[in-house]
C-alpha cells in the first residue's frame, strides 16, 4: 500500500535540481513582451489617449488601447465550473481592456514591444485623459444611497444579498435573563503572494490560439478565453506547466484573454505577459475584506438562545467569485455553533478597490476570525471557560446540514482540541498566564474552524481520469486535477498504484496539462482534488485492471476472477503463483500478431457528496505592551482530514496554511490612499508577509477518522490549515492582555490603538 | 533588463572622479540595491551610471594611525558585521547593519550607499550619528572630511559636490573608546524590512559606574533625515545611573523628534515607540557598560 | 540609441565562460537568457523575495539586483552547479526531498543556494542563526518549517553529529 505512506514527492527531484519548467522557462526568446497600462484614477472613464511619444520608442511593436477593442465580449473570470443554467452563471462584467475605469489599476491599454525596456519606456510615455468620478473605498459607505455606483445593474453597489433564517430570532431574544454580546470584527484585504507572479504567453498555431499559463484551472481558462474572444472553445488550447503557487489567485482568469488578444492583434506572434509583482498585488485578485457584525444572546448557563450575523464583503471593482465567498462564511455561521434561532444577512458589495476573488479558505478565514473572536468575547462576557464553552456548543456528532446533506460523523472537534492541547501543553499554560501584570505578558488562545470539501451541491463535482498502459507495464496517469505545489500528483500516483496493483515507479503522472490532451476537469480549488480525484482514479484503475486481467485470461486461460495484479505481476489468487509480469503482458498486448490491443481506461466520476473537514488552532503569544508587539511563541494546528494519503505532505501542507494564517493574523494588510484609491504597499517589502524569523516551530497534528463518503477515506486539507490560526492568535493576545482586537491583523498599528483605548499605554 | 542609458565602470577612486567629471549627469552605483530598484520603478529610468562596485580599494575595515576606525564606503553590511575591529570596538554598528533587509541584501548593500542615498530609515545611519562618525569625501579638489550630521542635508540629499565620492566613514577613537551602545530597530517584521523607527544610544559611564559621563542618542525616521536628540542627551549627561534618569532621558526625546504621520506609521504611534526605545536602548547600553539601574 | 555591450569572463558552475553582455542586463537575465540556467527564478525583481539567489564568489546575492557586467572575473554558482557529472545531487538537495521541504518549488533553488552558503562555512549554527541566514527567502507554501529542518539536518550530518 502506498496510500497512507510518506512517499517522496514525484516532482521533488526535478524541483531541487532546477529542472522543473515553469511558464517563463518554456517561453521562446522570440516572444514579444506585453505590458499593461493601468488606470491612475479609482473611478471614471478614459476620454482619450495620446500614444504619439510612446509609438516612437524603438522596439515598440504595437500599442493597443481600450478603444481598439472593437468586439466587446463581456466575460466572467471566476474559476468556477460553467453552468448551463444562465441563472447560475458567473457575472460577466469584464472586458479585455476597459474604457470605464472602476479601480486604481484597471486595465486600459497595453504595449507590445520587442523587449521589456522598450515596453516600460512606452508605458511611461502614454498620456491618458480621464473623466473622473467620485469613488468609494468603504464597503458600508458603498451601500449608502447616493454613493458612487460602480455597475448600473447593481443598485447600492450590492452584488448580492442572501439571508438565512432559522427559528424566530425576535421572539427568542425576549427570553428573560439573556446576556447580549455584540461586536464588530473586520478582516483586511490581503493577497496570495505566490512567489511566481502570474505569467502567460500566447501564440497562434493553425486555427488555434495556444495559451501557456501559470494557472490552477486550464480547462476553465480555455472556456473563458473562448468567451472573451468570441471564438469556439475548441479553438483555444491551454497549457499549464508547473506553477509557482496559486492559492486561489490563479483560480481566476487573470490576463490570459488579454494575452491571447494581443497575440491575435500582432498577427498571431508569440506574446508574453509577465506581470510584475507590484501589479500582481493590485491587478490580479485579493482576499475579500469582510466586516462582520455579530450579536449573540446567551443564557447564563452558557448556551445560545439566539444569534445574528451581518457580513459586509468588499468585492472590489468586479464580480469575480463574487458572493460565493461571503456566502460560504455565512453558511458556516449557523452550523459551527448550532442554535435554534439564527438570522444571517450576507452582503457582497462593489467598491473602487482591487478585485477580490478566491483565496485559500474561500471566506472561511474571514468568518472564523469573526466567529471565533466573538466566541471568546462571549466567554469573557459570561465568565465561561473558552474550552468548555466550545465543547458544549460546537456542532455535535450526528449533525446533518440540510442543504449539503453533510453529516458530522465523528467527534472531530473534541479530538482535535484534545490533541492540540496536549501538543502545546494548554492546561498548564492557561493557568500559568492568568492574572498577569507588567509590561510583558503571555497568553494562550484557541480557535476552531468549519470547512467543507468540494463544491457539491452548489456546483458540478466531477473528475475524469485516463490511464494508458505502456509496454513495460507502467502507465501514464492523466487527470483534470492540477498540481499547483500542494503535492497532488504524488497523492494521485499513490492512489493509482494501489488500485491497479503496481509499484509507484510504474505510475507516470502527466503533470503538465494541455486542454487538447488532458481529460476534462475543473481543477484546483475548494480543497477538493484528493477527495474527488480519488473517485475517478479508483473507478478508472479498476477498469484498467479489469482490461488487463481480461487479457491475462486470454493469455493464461485462467478465469479473470482468479487473477489479480500485485506489485506489477499477474498473480493467480488461488495459489499466489506469479503467472507473468505486467510488462510481459503489456508488451504482448501491443505487439501480438493475433490479438493486438492498446490497453487504456478512461472514465468520469460525478461526485454527489461533500465532506466536512474540521480542526483547530491553539496559539501562545508574548505581548510587549509598551512596544505594541505580539510575538508568536508556539502554535499548533490539529486537523481531521480523514485518512491521510501522504502524512509528510499533509504535514507540509498544514505548515504552509498556518504560515498564511500567521500573516493574516499578525501582519498582512494591503492599504489604499483614502484620497486617491491608490494602493500604497503593493510590494513584498511594504506588504508584510511573514518571514523565516516571524514563525515559531509550526506544529501539525492529525486525527484520522476515515471519511465514509470518500473513495480513499480522505477529505479536504488544502485550505483548512489557514482558517483558524488568526483568531487563535487574537484570542491568545486577549488572554494575555484583556484586549480583544476588533480588526485583524494584530500588528503594532492595531495593537497601539487597542492598547490606548484600553488605557494599557 | 534595466533602462540604463550608459554604464561607466570605474577601476579606482581617481577613475571614478574622472568619469563623473566626464559624465556630470551620471548617477553613482555602488551595490545597486537602491539605484537599480529606482531604475526599475521608472524614477531613474534612462540614467547614465558610474559603477564604483569594482573598486576593491574602497572595501574593508581598518584602524588608521590615530586609532580611528576607517570603514571603506564599499564595505558590505555583512563584512562590517564580521569585522573583528567592529566586533571589538563598536559591536553595535555590526548589530545595526545586521538588521538591514535580509542576508543577500547585506551582501550587496554598502555602508556608503546606505548613507549617500540620504534616507532617514537607513539602519547604519542612526548608529553613525550616535557615534559622531566622520564622512570622508574624495573629489577633484582632493579629500575632505565632514561630520555625518553635516553630510545629511535633507531627505534624499547629502553634501556631495559634483564629481565627489564618499570614500570612507571614520569613527574617531575619542568617539568610541569606553562607550557601549545599543541599537533598536522597530519594524513590522523580524527580517526583510525597513525601520519604522531606529534608535541608537551609547553611553560612557564614570569609573565607579554610578554616573553617566556621556550619552548620545540618534534616531532614524524621527525626522526627514537621521538625527541626534540634544534634549535627551542633556537630560542624561552627568546624571546618576538610576531609573529616574532613564525616564527623564526618554521623555526628553519628544522635545526634539518630529516624526511624520504616514501610511507606514502614525505620528502618535512613532512618538510613543520612540520614548520606549530610548528607555530600552539606554538601559541596555548602561547594562553593557557594567552599570546597574537602581530605583 | 546604440546598445552598449561588454565582454566578460567568468566561471559559471565550474566552467570558464565568456559572454558579450548588454550592460543593462541583470545577472538573472544573463544566467537565464544566455546560459539557460532557469533555476534562477524571478519573483519580484527588486531583491525582496530571494528566488533569484545565486552564489558569487561564495556569497549569496539576489541576481535580479546585480548587474551582469559585475560578474566579470567572478565565480558564479547556481543550483544547476550542485549536480554531479552523472546527475548525482548534493546532500542538501536530498535533504529538501527527504524533509518534504519542496512544494511549488519556486523558492526552492534560491533557498537551497542560501543553505549552501551556510553549509560551506562548516560550523554549527544555532537554530536562530539558521533562521536569520535563511531569512532572505520568502516562501508561501512551506511556512519555512521543513526548509529549516532540511538545512539543520544537513548541517549536523556534515558535522558528524547526526
Amino acid at each position: 500500500m502506498y496510500t497512507g505512506q510518506s512517499v517522496k514527492r514525484v516532482d521533488a527531484f526535478d524541483k531541487v535540481t532546477g529542472r522543473c519548467k515553469y511558464t517563463d522557462d518554456l517561453c521562446d526568446r522570440k516572444a514579444y513582451i506585453a505590458r499593461i497600462l493601468h488606470s491612475t484614477i479609482a473611478n471614471g472613464k478614459v476620454v482619450s489617449f495620446d500614444t504619439s511619444e510612446a509609438e516612437k520608442v524603438p522596439g515598440v511593436v504595437k500599442i493597443l488601447t481600450c478603444f481598439d477593442l472593437t468586439e466587446k465580449h463581456y466575460f466572467p473570470t471566476a474559476g468556477h465550473p460553467w453552468s448551463t443554467d444562465p441563472g447560475h452563471q458567473d457575472v460577466a462584467d469584464r472586458l479585455i481592456l476597459t474604457e470605464r475605469v472602476r479601480f486604481y489599476g484597471d486595465d486600459i491599454a497595453a504595449v507590445v514591444a520587442e523587449d521589456e525596456v522598450a515596453a516600460a519606456q512606452a508605458l511611461r510615455l502614454i498620456k491618458v485623459e480621464y473623466e473622473e468620478y467620485p469613488f468609494v473605498l468603504d464597503v458600508q459607505k458603498a451601500m449608502e444611497d447616493g454613493a458612487p455606483l460602480l455597475h448600473e445593474e447593481y443598485p447600492n453597489n450590492i452584488l448580492k444579498h442572501t439571508q438565512i433564517r432559522q427559528g424566530d430570532y425576535e421572539k427568542a431574544i425576549q427570553e428573560p435573563g439573556l446576556i447580549k454580546v455584540e461586536g464588530w470584527y473586520e478582516t483586511p484585504t490581503v493577497q496570495h503572494c505566490h512567489i511566481e507572479n502570474f505569467i502567460c504567453y500566447a501564440e497562434k498555431e493553425g486555427d488555434k490560439i495556444v495559451v501557456t499559463s501559470s494557472t490552477q484551472i486550464p480547462h476553465i481558462v480555455r472556456r473563458i478565453v473562448g468567451q472573451a474572444l468570441g471564438i469556439g472553445w475548441g479553438n483555444v488550447r491551454v497549457i499549464k506547466p508547473y506553477i509557482g503557487g496559486g492559492f486561489g489567485n490563479k483560480q481566476d482568469i487573470l490576463y490570459e484573454p488579454l494575452c491571447a488578444w494581443l497575440s491575435l492583434q500582432t498577427g498571431g506572434h508569440l506574446v508574453k505577459l509577465d506581470v510584475p509583482r507590484e501589479e500582481t498585488f493590485v491587478c490580479n485578485r485579493v482576499r475579500h475584506s469582510i466586516r462582520n457584525h455579530i450579536i449573540s444572546w446567551v443564557r447564563p448557563d452558557g448556551t445560545y438562545a439566539a444569534r445574528k450575523l451581518e457580513a459586509f464583503s468588499d468585492q472590489g471593482a468586479y464580480a469575480s467569485h463574487g458572493h460565493s465567498i461571503c456566502a460560504k462564511g455565512a453558511g458556516a455561521f449557523p452550523q459551527l455553533y448550532p442554535c435554534p434561532n439564527v438570522e444571517v444577512d450576507a452582503y457582497t458589495v462593489f467598491t473602487n478597490k482591487p478585485v477580490a476573488g478566491a483565496m485559500r479558505g474561500y471566506g472561511i478565514p474571514q468568518a472564523m476570525w469573526a466567529v471565533e473572536s466573538h466566541t471568546e468575547d462571549v466567554c469573557a462576557a459570561i465568565g465561561a471557560d473558552p474550552l468548555e464553552f466550545r465543547r458544549k456548543n460546537l456542532m455535535p456528532v450526528g449533525y446533518v446540514d440540510g442543504f449539503s446533506k453533510n453529516e458530522n460523523y465523528f467527534d472531530s472537534f473534541n479530538q482535535c482540541l484534545d490533541k492540540a492541547m496536549k501538543a502545546i501543553d494548554y492546561e498548564k499554560k492557561v493557568k500559568k498566564y492568568q492574572n498577569q501584570t507588567g509590561d510583558i505578558r503571555r497568553g494562550i488562545g484557541m480557535a476552531v474552524f468549519w470547512y467543507n470539501t468540494a463544491v457539491w451541491p452548489i456546483s458540478l463535482e466531477s473528475s475524469s481520469c485516463r490511464m494508458v498502459l505502456n509496454q513495460d507495464g507502467s502507465f501514464q496517469l492523466q487527470l483534470g486535477e492540477t498540481e499547483i505545489g500542494q503535492g497532488a500528483d504524488t497523492a494521485f500516483a499513490q492512489m493509482a498504484a494501489d488500485v491497479v496493483g503496481v509499484p509507484m515507479d510504474k505510475v507516470h503522472v502527466v503533470s503538465c496539462q494541455d486542454t487538447d490532451v488532458t481529460p476534462f476537469g475543473t481543477s484546483a480549488y475548494a480543497s477538493r482534488q484528493t477527495y474527488i480525484a480519488g473517485f475517478s482514479i479508483r473507478q478508472t484503475g479498476l477498469q484498467l485492471k479489469e482490461k488487463i486481467l481480461d487479457y491475462a485470461h486470454e493469455l493464461t486461460r485462467m478465469p479473470a476472477f482468479n487473477l489479480d495484479i500485485q506489485d506489477g505481476n499477474i498473480v493467480r489468487t488461488t495459489d499466489g503463483r506469479v503467472l507473468m509480469t505486467l510488462e510481459e503482458l503489456a508488451t504482448e498486448a501491443l505487439y501480438s500478431l493475433t490479438n493486438s490491443r492498446h490497453i487504456t481506461a478512461e472514465s468520469t466520476y460525478q461526485i454527489k457528496s461533500n465532506a466536512y473537514s474540521f480542526g483547530c488552532t491553539i496559539a501562545e503569544v508574548e505581548v510587549d505592551i509598551p512596544m505594541c508587539r505580539a510575538k508568536l511563541l508556539n502554535v499548533v494546528n490539529c486537523h481531521d482530514a480523514g485518512k491521510l494519503i501522504n502524512p509528510a505532505l499533509a504535514e507540509a501542507q498544514v505548515h504552509g496554511g498556518m504560515s498564511m494564517g500567521i500573516g493574516f493574523g499578525m501582519s498582512e494588510k494591503l492599504i489604499f490612499d483614502e484620497k486617491t484609491g491608490r494602493p500604497l504597499n503593493n510590494n513584498l517589502l511594504d506588504y508584510k508577509l511573514s518571514t523565516f524569523l516571524d514563525h515559531p516551530t509550526l506544529m501539525a497534528e492529525f486525527v484520522e477518522n476515515p471519511e465514509p463518503t470518500s473513495a480513499f477515506g480522505t477529505k479536504g486539507l488544502g485550505e483548512p490549515p489557514a482558517c483558524s490560526v488568526a483568531p487563535a492568535i487574537r484570542n491568545a493576545i486577549f488572554h494575555a492582555t484583556g484586549v480583544g482586537l476588533k480588526n485583524a491583523p494584530a500588528n503594532p498599528h492595531n495593537l497601539f490603538k487597542a492598547f490606548k483605548e484600553a488605557n494599557l499605554i | 533588463m534595466y533602462d540604463i542609458k550608459a554604464l561607466y565602470e570605474a577601476e579606482s577612486v581617481e577613475d571614478a572622479i574622472r568619469l563623473m567629471q566626464e559624465h556630470p549627469e551620471a548617477q553613482i552605483i555602488a551595490g545597486g540595491s537602491d539605484v537599480l530598484v529606482q531604475i526599475r520603478e521608472g524614477r531613474r529610468a534612462g540614467v547614465e551610471l558610474v559603477s564604483i562596485y569594482g573598486i576593491d580599494a574602497m572595501r574593508g575595515v581598518t584602524f588608521d594611525d590615530e586609532g580611528a576606525i576607517r570603514i571603506g564606503s564599499l564595505t558590505s553590511f555583512s563584512h562590517i558585521a564580521v569585522s573583528p575591529i567592529i566586533q571589538e570596538k563598536i559591536p553595535v554598528l555590526g548589530e545595526a547593519v545586521s538588521l538591514v533587509g535580509g542576508p543577500q541584501i547585506r551582501n550587496i548593500g554598502t555602508i556608503g550607499g546606505n548613507t549617500c542615498n540620504g534616507v532617514t530609515s537607513a539602519d547604519s545611519a542612526s548608529t553613525l550619528f550616535a557615534w559622531d562618525a566622520i564622512v570622508e569625501l574624495t573629489g577633484p579638489e582632493g579629500v575632505r572630511r565632514l561630520p555625518i550630521q553635516e553630510f545629511y542635508i535633507k531627505a534624499g540629499k547629502v553634501a556631495l559636490q559634483p564629481a565627489e565620492l564618499q570614500t570612507a566613514i571614520i569613527i574617531p577613537k575619542k568617539s568610541y573608546e569606553g562607550y557601549h551602545g545599543n541599537y533598536i530597530k522597530y519594524a513590522m517584521r523580524e527580517a526583510m524590512d525597513i525601520a519604522n523607527l531606529g534608535c541608537s544610544v551609547n553611553v560612557l559611564l564614570s569609573e565607579d559606574k554610578q554616573t553617566i559621563a556621556d550619552v548620545r542618542i540618534a534616531y532614524g525616521v524621527a525626522g526627514p533625515i537621521p538625527m541626534r536628540v540634544p534634549s535627551a542627551e542633556a537630560a542624561g549627561k552627568g546624571q546618576k545611573v538610576c531609573k529616574e534618569t532613564v525616564e527623564a532621558f526618554s521623555k526628553a526625546v519628544l522635545e526634539d523628534i518630529h516624526p511624520r504621520d504616514s501610511w507606514r506609521a502614525a505620528k502618535a504611534f512613532r512618538e510613543h515607540i520612540a520614548v520606549e526605545m530610548a528607555k530600552r536602548a539606554l538601559s541596555k547600553s548602561i547594562e553593557l557598560s557594567g552599570g546597574e539601574i537602581r530605583e | 540609441m546604440s546598445k552598449q555591450y561588454k565582454q566578460i569572463h567568468c566561471v559559471i558552475n565550474g566552467k570558464e565562460r565568456e559572454a558579450m553582455v548588454d550592460v543593462r542586463a541583470s545577472l538573472t537575465d544573463l544566467l537565464r537568457n544566455d546560459f539557460r540556467l532557469t533555476s534562477v527564478k524571478k519573483g519580484c525583481e527588486v531583491g525582496e523575495c530571494g528566488a533569484c539567489n545565486v552564489l558569487v564568489n561564495g556569497e549569496c546575492f539576489n541576481s535580479c539586483i546585480y548587474l551582469a557586467v559585475w560578474a566579470d572575473g567572478k565565480e558564479i554558482l547556481t543550483l544547476e552547479g550542485l549536480e554531479g557529472p552523472n546527475g548525482e545531487i548534493s546532500d542538501i538537495q536530498q535533504a529538501f526531498i527527504d524533509e518534504a521541504a519542496v512544494q511549488c518549488g519556486f523558492c526552492t533553488p534560491g533557498a537551497i543556494m542560501s543553505a549552501v552558503e551556510i553549509l560551506n562555512e562548516g560550523r554549527e549554527l544555532s537554530d536562530e542563526e539558521i533562521r536569520i541566514r535563511m531569512s532572505g527567502h520568502l516562501c508561501r507554501c512551506t511556512g519555512y518549517e521543513n526548509i529549516f529542518r532540511a538545512v539543520k539536518k544537513t548541517m549536523l550530518k556534515r558535522l558528524g553529529k547526526e
